[in-house]
């Protein structure tokens, strides 16, 4: 029996049984070796799988042997296997990196936790993106957030426990909120399959319980995705998970719950035209501008960089938000690539905080002064992290404000296009917080760098490395992008 | 070598050099020596572009393609030879000087300053030979960055501060204006290539095509229009060797460049000139009239002297907009000439500011009596750039100024005439004070004073240099003009 035709279904199932067997391990370094592999693996069947459709248009596998739409279908198409290779990659570079981190974060003992934790989320991150099943979606979203939860309460300082809670609170709401969704959708036409739903829901889809689960789809997706104002868990979670997790959390987490979204938009209420008969747009595009600006304000006056990347990250949201309000090939364009853009960003970003916690034992802004000398290769990655944040030209962040205001120009509206160049005006200035401290001040006395092992230096190296190359050469950003954009509204019209 | 691989090069150099003398930090002689080979290297691969340019050629590569249709490429066309030219020939002497001057000032983080010195060359030469509007920002906001180091060089308060304005000022123009601008050139146009004739033509209607115009000049902040020319009397906190080369001509030129570059290339003069109702461009001449004016009536009242240079160049920097807002070739040829004189005159100044700071530790021009008696070297050449910056033979100054007011009255644009009679009084009158209180004032004898005499050697060969080569401009313009001309024709 050859492998290939199940890759599919391996995908999500080999995490899945690496993280058990973490537990069985218990010792820290086998639980690594496990965890690794398995990433790796997972990486390895991602990229497989993004050729395969790349060449042979979308892949279906009946798990069981089970046809859709009665049994669980997984489909890989032109967006689904985008996301896959994200969430992989990011896991498969942020794991080795975790290794160093974790020792001087997390008490030993917990350290294979920790690893089956992570493994569980990256299932849960990877059954999101790969199920065509709308319960399914639910099931994966809840095995990713409670692993989640988990991983954020593992952080050091006590704060984190706060954070965790909150985080476990509001995500419970969302879940609520999505299962109620489904629910419903399962009631009004009898299916789950999102192919299916699609289908039925056809043309009209405007009887009032469908209405309502699109509403309850949105608010509870909304909430995963930290889509302002529903982002007061986001910054609090970031701020103090281990640095790993909020690496790996912020590269992929809010990236996922925007998939659902557009997902659900596009490919089961594609044919609906939700967005020409409902005003959809224009709340998503208030919610996004709302974003931008608030939370990048609320970015400025940040003590500690942690927090002031987490905000950075709800105003990027904004961003990706805004791409999708435009229904239009490029805005899709523009909130795909972002999707991978600032995935790449802010985890790096997280990553090099990481590495100045582990060196200086802190990331508040007081801390941090004079690390342009203490650390000058670190301080230069956060330096270009930040570039890429505000959209400079030759990084990854360049190349969605690029889309963003190419998509508000089709649609003829100047006034977006100058709030999308202004809002990353705000970005300068949070970013440019980092720079005058790093670059200005003198350094604290009390503090001596103490070495960071190459095991994190390299993993953040790399994907330093694909900020810079997604900025100048977007073959595998956009190209897949405008693929997955072009099938989302083709679908429907 | 092939002009092709001559134009990488020229990229390519000062980014090697910028690594190797981050390399070579520990050894300061070695250090300045890499620089200064850097320099002369970059020089030569630029003189290989010249006779291929003036033979008509266009030597080109393409580098990547960043999205479909949108590639990062280069380009020589006689503009960007002269650009290049300009600021390739200057960065020799200006290393030159600055090796005196930051050895003589003992000033810290002198690795730093040549990195990011060379970084900023070869931002400016991406400029220089961009072949479309696209690869320009790209290494526009690259030279901004690459700058801005350089401008807060000292890390004091005051220089985080100027840093500030600096980096706001043209980072915000560049993103709020020139950004849409370049994507809405790209939209209508499919393409942002610099093209004679330009690429717009028929494209958009009178009003439309001002509105671009005033986004995309604006967006420019580097070309100091006001209300957007705040950022460069900021820059003046950096040591003045930076002033000198970055702030006389790399940074400011790469402005007008660019805007010349754009009206030319992308907008096209006829175009521009054909849309009824007057040119798109004529809110242009007068906006430019104004900064000339203006920028002329603050420096005048300026007792810093380098704060009055930067307010100088403001205004000398809007000649060249002006002209070109003219749209008539003569005014284009100024504006062209323009470029390369002020370069040469602007970069004495500021050499001789600096060495007055370095050998006599003064920076205001109330201080300055009696000064000529001890470095009598450094004020002849400042009194030659003063010249030039009037427009008095026999000074570069004189010929560009020349070309501009015949195309003013070609153009028959009797505002723009007034503009630069009245400013060539204001120029002279907040020059020629500074001149004759050099030579003829006594200095005051209550004066607390110390003995000293030129400032360090190579400082003294840096502004002789540039000085002749100022007065050398005046009698042997026929290269700049030959480029001027060529570019006209079409190339």
């Amino acid at each position: 029996m050859s492998v290939a035709p199940h890759l599919p279904a391996l995908q999500v199932v080999l995490p899945l049984l690496a993280a058990p067997l973490t537990v069985l391990l218990r010792r820290p370094g086998p639980a690594f070796v496990v965890a690794v592999a398995a990433s790796w693996c997972a990486l390895a069947i991602a990229l497989t799988l993004a050729l395969q459709v790349q060449g042979d248009g979308a892949l279906s596998y009946a798990i069981g042997n089970w046809p859709p739409p009665l049994g669980i279908e997984y489909r890989v198409d032109a967006l689904s296997s985008l996301m896959l290779v994200l969430v992989a990659g990011t896991a498969s570079v942020v794991l080795p990196f975790a290794r160093g981190s974790i020792e001087r974060e997390i008490p030993a003992a917990q350290h294979y936790l920790f690893y089956t934790m992570f493994l569980l989320c990256l299932t849960g991150l990877l059954g999101i993106s790969i199920t065509g099943d709308a319960f399914n979606i639910f099931v994966f979203l809840e095995i990713s957030s409670l692993s989640t939860y988990v991983l954020i309460a593992l952080g050091r300082d006590r704060r984190a426990l706060l954070a965790a809670y909150q985080y476990l609170i509001m995500g419970t709401i969302g879940a609520t909120f999505i299962v109620i969704a489904i629910g419903l959708l399962y009631l009004t036409t009898g299916t789950l399959n999102l192919a299916d739903l699609g289908r039925r829901i056809g043309s009209d889809g405007g009887t009032r319980p469908v209405l309502a689960a699109l509403a309850f789809l949105t608010v509870g997706v909304s909430l995963k995705a930290a889509l302002f104002p529903l982002h007061q868990w986001l910054p609090n979670a970031y701020a103090y998970a281990p640095s790993a997790v909020s690496a790996f959390v912020a590269a992929t987490a809010t990236k996922v719950a925007v998939y659902v979204l557009l997902r659900f938009y596009f490919s089961v209420f594609g044919d609906a035209q939700v967005f020409a008969r409902l005003p959809m747009a224009p709340m998503l595009l208030l919610l996004a501008l709302a974003g931008m600006f608030a939370a990048s304000t609320i970015a400025i006056f940040q003590t500690d960089l942690k927090r002031l990347f987490a905000y950075s990250s709800v105003g990027q949201v904004g961003y990706i938000v805004l791409g999708l309000s435009f229904d239009s090939v490029s805005g899709l364009t523009a909130a795909i690539a972002h999707l991978v853009n600032h995935g790449v960003t802010k985890g790096a970003a997280f990553m090099l905080l990481g590495i100045v916690a582990a060196s200086i034992g802190g990331t508040s802004l007081a801390r941090v002064r004079g690390l342009g000398r203490l650390m000058p290769w670190t301080s230069a990655g956060i330096v270009l992290a930040g570039l890429s944040l505000i959209g400079i030209p030759g990084t990854a962040g360049f190349v969605t404000k690029w889309y963003l205001v190419l998509a508000a120009l089709e649609a003829g509206q100047w006034w977006l296009v100058f709030l999308i160049v202004a809002s990353s005006l705000l970005s300068l200035m949070y970013v440019w917080r980092f720079v005058e401290a790093a670059y200005f001040r003198e350094p604290r006395r009390d503090i001596v760098p103490a070495q960071v092992p190459l095991s994190m230096r390299v993993p953040t190296a790399l994907l330093l490395a694909l900020v810079v190359i997604f900025g100048l050469d977007t073959t595998f950003t956009v190209d897949p992008a405008v693929r997955a954009a072009e099938m989302l509204l083709g679908g429907s019209r | 070598m092939s002009p092709e691989s001559a134009l990488l090069a020229a990229l390519a150099v000062p980014l090697v050099g910028a690594a190797l003398i981050a390399l070579a930090g520990r050894a300061p002689n070695l250090r300045e020596t890499v620089t200064l080979a850097t320099a002369l290297l970059l020089l030569g691969c630029v003189l290989l572009l010249l006779p291929a340019v003036l033979a008509g050629e266009r030597p080109a590569a393409a580098l990547f393609e960043m999205l479909p249709g949108l590639v990062i490429a280069l380009q020589v066309e006689p503009l960007g030879m002269l650009f290049a030219l300009v600021a390739s020939g200057l960065w020799i002497v200006n290393s030159l000087y600055s090796i005196g001057y930051l050895r003589g000032n003992q000033e810290a983080k002198q690795t730093r300053f040549f990195v990011c010195f060379a970084l900023s060359l070869a931002a400016t030469m991406g400029i220089a030979f961009a072949a479309n509007l696209f690869t320009l920002f790209l290494f526009y906001e690259a030279l901004t960055l690459a700058t801005y180091p350089l401008v807060t060089h000292h890390g004091t308060d005051k220089a985080r501060q100027g840093g500030r304005v600096y980096l706001g000022l043209l980072l915000g123009t560049s993103t709020v204006f020139l950004l849409p601008a370049l994507i809405f050139i790209w939209h209508l146009a499919g393409t942002t290539d610099f093209r004679p004739g330009g690429i717009l033509a028929g494209r958009l209607s009178h009003g439309e095509l001002a509105a671009l115009l005033a986004l995309t000049v604006y967006g420019i902040g580097k070309a100091a229009l006001m209300p957007f020319h705040r950022w460069l009397p900021a820059a003046m906190v950096a040591p003045t060797p930076v002033s000198a080369l970055l702030h006389a001509v790399a940074v400011v030129k790469a402005g007008v460049f660019s805007v010349v570059k754009v009206v030319v290339y992308i907008f096209g003069l006829d175009n521009l000139a054909s849309t009824g109702l007057g040119g798109a461009a004529d809110w242009l001449v007068v906006v430019a009239g104004f900064t000339i004016l203006a920028a002329s009536v603050v420096a005048l009242g300026a007792d810093n002297l380098k704060r009055r240079l930067a307010y100088s160049t403001v205004s000398q920097l809007a000649y060249v907009v002006m002209a070109t807002a003219l749209l008539v070739p003569l005014g284009v040829i100024g504006a062209v000439l323009h470029i390369a004189a002020h370069a040469f005159g602007k970069i004495t100044l500021f050499f001789a500011a600096g060495a007055i700071y370095t050998a006599a530790h003064k920076t205001e021009v109330s201080q300055l009596d009696g000064i000529g008696r001890r470095m009598p070297w450094t004020m002849t050449a400042f009194a030659i750039g003063a010249l030039s910056m009037i427009g008095l033979p026999p000074a570069a100054g004189f010929v560009s100024k020349w070309y501009m007011l015949s195309g003013a009255m070609a153009a028959q644009h009797w505002v723009a005439v007034a503009v630069i009679v009245a400013s060539t009084l204001l120029n002279a009158g907040y020059f020629l004070p500074i001149v004759y209180r050099a030579f003829f004032v006594a200095p005051a004898p209550d004066a607390h004073e110390h003995a000293h005499g030129e400032a360090p050697l190579p400082m003294v060969i840096a502004l002789t240099i540039t000085a002749a080569a100022t007065v050398l401009l005046f009698f042997l313009p026929e290269l700049p003009l030959a480029l001027a001309r060529q570019m006209l024709a079409g190339g």
